[in-house]
């Protein structure tokens, strides 16, 4: 174990699969020569350069689509989009190529590929810099997405998402970057898709998080617990595969549930999982499942009114008490 | 002046040329005539008319050379040794097809003939063609790609940042805009503010041509030049092959946006009786010969029309499959 940030457990993911097979190609806005916009490509090109790790012009739709042609000619290549705000200019090529070529071409091909773009709010940057898309992609079927929380989940999950052989959008969360955690030095340390994490152990309530909300729902739980109120919160790691099961079983125990999700509430991925759960355990819920999401507006620029527009976990213990207040 | 042909390529070469347009030609036919009868739904693009420019270019380029395409795809698929059966059959939906059905006629792929596909979003096949050349480079195996595309392609964005990709990065691309003057039923006129779609290249630095896209022989010649110059030089070049399909966008387009005098100047240079009459001109095949290539085409079109209404519809099952590995 080494103690490293969740930007460092990224770096070294790149380094160890790049190292490990030579069909790994980096490339994306600024990750060779400058290394990224937020370092996680740091030292790829004095290690492996220049034909591995490249420089693109600005053009988002053609990166996705450059490396949905790699793939299908035997690559592995690991796309940067400098943030999730600029997939919106290359939904064509993620939508209707990437989620789509292996289909509609009767499975005759497969895209062994990663996009990996950062993302959340939170660093006032304004409403075209801050924005949470991931249930735009969890919408669209033939996608794997992974979403870490931890250093060690960002490492574990970016190797398994390089030698994974369908497309993955690889989401990683800007206020992240710098926080520390233990993370296995083994390079063959993998965290499977699929497998959400049950991250603390409780008995009253269920808290269904992904990415940096896992994060404050820990908080969250923490507050909580001494009200005597025990949280049980589990980290879903992966948005396709959802781990529907892990969920559900938690909540068959608790009864309860608050589901944590940084989009827009609106459509959003929660509104999908309050669903699942509504409908595996209407039996045994003893009140409705509460959501905590992002407020439906795009986001604003000043500090004092932006940190009310993301879920805190202020938010999600208020929530967790509803819940409880609510229940029969 | 023109060529004689025999300058060009040996006779039997020359006769396969004249088989590929006609049956590009026949199947094409005998899909309007299953998509009157219903056995063919969806949208059906067909591409009577610009034969010369698959058969031309196919032949050009070499047997595992990547070949990526937009919707009007059936010939080049054939013409590539796709098998007239199976085409026939995913256009039907039938599990037989090329794609098992999940594709139709906008999405035929045979990667064991390196046919990487037709794609259906306008210009989106322009980076994915990059992205293959890149593996190639990268690789180091001796293929080109060759990425072809309409004139409605060139003002998309995709048209512009692959273009500039493939130079910058010096990616063996052929790009091949096959201008037929129509986008749907937007003359290339009304849509582009330099309609003679080549000279857009100088912008990004990479030369490219013109050529008559009604003479099978000037595509061939035009393509394998500009082939082997990828090939030697490991950069992108370009050929706009000027062209007018027969019939209109889809077969839901009855194209009356274009004159009926236009139409006729073009018909009179269909290519594939234009070609016919070189080979009879210059000895290279005999009359009958060239009727019992027709007869022949259109028996296999006939036989890949009932192979595919009798096979099976896909099963339920194959809903799920073949979306994730």
């Amino acid at each position: 174990m080494s103690e490293l940030t969740y930007r460092d457990a990224l770096n070294l993911a790149l380094k160890e699969e790049m190292r490990r097979d030579p069909s790994v190609v980096v490339f994306g806005e600024d990750v060779a020569l400058y290394e990224g916009s937020f370092k996680v490509t740091r030292g790829l090109l004095a290690e492996f350069g220049e034909e591995r790790v490249k420089d693109t012009p600005i053009s988002e739709n053609t990166i996705v689509g450059v490396a949905v042609g790699a793939a299908m000619g035997g690559l592995r290549p690991v796309a940067e989009l400098m943030t999730v705000n600029f997939a919106l200019l290359a939904m064509d090529q993620i939508v209707n190529h990437m989620a789509k070529v292996r289909s509609m071409f009767g499975g005759q091909t497969h895209l062994p590929m990663v996009v990996r773009m950062p993302g959340g709010g939170g660093s006032q940057l304004g409403a075209q810099h801050s924005q949470s898309l991931e249930s735009y992609f969890m919408h669209c079927p033939g996608l794997r997405i992974a979403y870490p929380a931890t250093p060690a989940d960002a490492k574990g999950l970016l190797k398994t998402a390089i030698r994974d052989p369908n497309p993955v959008i690889f989401l990683e969360h800007e206020l992240l970057y710098n926080s520390k955690g233990e993370v296995p030095d083994d390079p063959e340390f993998l965290v499977p898709f699929g497998k959400a994490n049950v991250v603390r152990e409780g008995s009253d309530v269920t808290v269904v998080a992904y990415a940096r909300m896992t994060v404050l729902a820990l908080q969250a739980a923490t507050e909580l617990a001494k009200e005597g109120i025990s949280c049980e919160v589990i980290d879903l790691r992966t948005l396709n595969p959802l781990d529907v099961e892990t969920f559900v079983a938690s909540v068959r125990k608790t009864g309860r549930a608050v589901v944590v999700e940084e989009c827009w509430r609106t459509a959003g991925l929660g509104g999908d999982l309050a669903h699942r759960i509504h409908e595996a355990c209407f039996d045994t819920l003893r009140a409705p499942v509460r959501r905590v999401a992002g407020l439906d507006v795009p986001m604003p620029y000043s500090r004092e009114i932006e940190k009310l527009c993301i879920p805190r976990v202020e938010t999600i213990a208020a929530a967790v008490r509803d819940v409880l207040a609510a229940s029969v | 002046m023109e060529t004689k042909l025999r300058a060009v390529l040996p006779d039997h070469e020359l006769v396969k040329l004249y088989e590929q347009m006609v049956i590009g030609r026949e199947f094409e036919e005998a899909c309007a005539e299953q998509y009157t009868k219903g056995h063919i739904t969806g949208f059906l693009h067909l591409y009577s008319g610009q034969e010369a420019v698959a058969v031309g270019a196919t032949a050009g380029l070499h047997k595992d050379d990547y070949i990526l395409s937009a919707y009007r795809e059936h010939a080049q698929a054939i013409v590539r040794g796709a098998e007239p059966k199976r085409v026939m059959a995913e256009l039907f939906g039938k599990a037989t097809g090329l794609c098992k059905g999940k594709g139709g006629s906008m999405h035929l792929f045979a990667p064991e003939l390196s046919f990487m596909g037709g794609y259906a979003i306008v210009g989106g096949q322009l980076p994915v063609a990059c992205g293959l050349a890149f593996s190639a480079k990268y690789r180091q195996e001796d293929r080109i790609t060759a990425c072809f595309f309409g004139d409605g392609a060139v003002n998309q964005g995709t048209f512009h940042e692959s273009l500039n990709w493939a130079r910058l990065w010096e990616l063996p691309v052929l790009f091949v805009c096959e201008n037929n003057f129509y986008g749907i039923g937007t003359e290339v006129h009304r849509s582009s503010a330099l309609p003679t779609v080549h000279k857009r290249t100088c912008g990004y630095d990479i030369p490219s041509e013109k050529v008559d896209g009604m003479d099978v022989v000037a595509v061939f010649k035009a393509v394998k030049y500009a082939a082997e110059k990828v090939r030697e030089s490991g950069r992108p070049y370009f050929i706009e092959a000027t062209t007018y399909r027969f019939r209109g966008h889809s077969m839901a387009d009855p194209a009356k946006y274009r004159s009926a005098a236009e139409h006729e100047i073009w018909k009179s240079r269909d290519p594939i009786p234009a070609f016919a009459r070189r080979l009879l001109d210059e000895g290279i095949a005999a009359e009958e010969e060239l009727e019992a290539i027709r007869k022949r085409c259109t028996a296999t079109v006939q036989d890949a029309v009932t192979f595919a209404e009798e096979s099976p519809w896909p099963e339920d099952r194959q809903i799920w499959e073949d979306i994730y590995v």
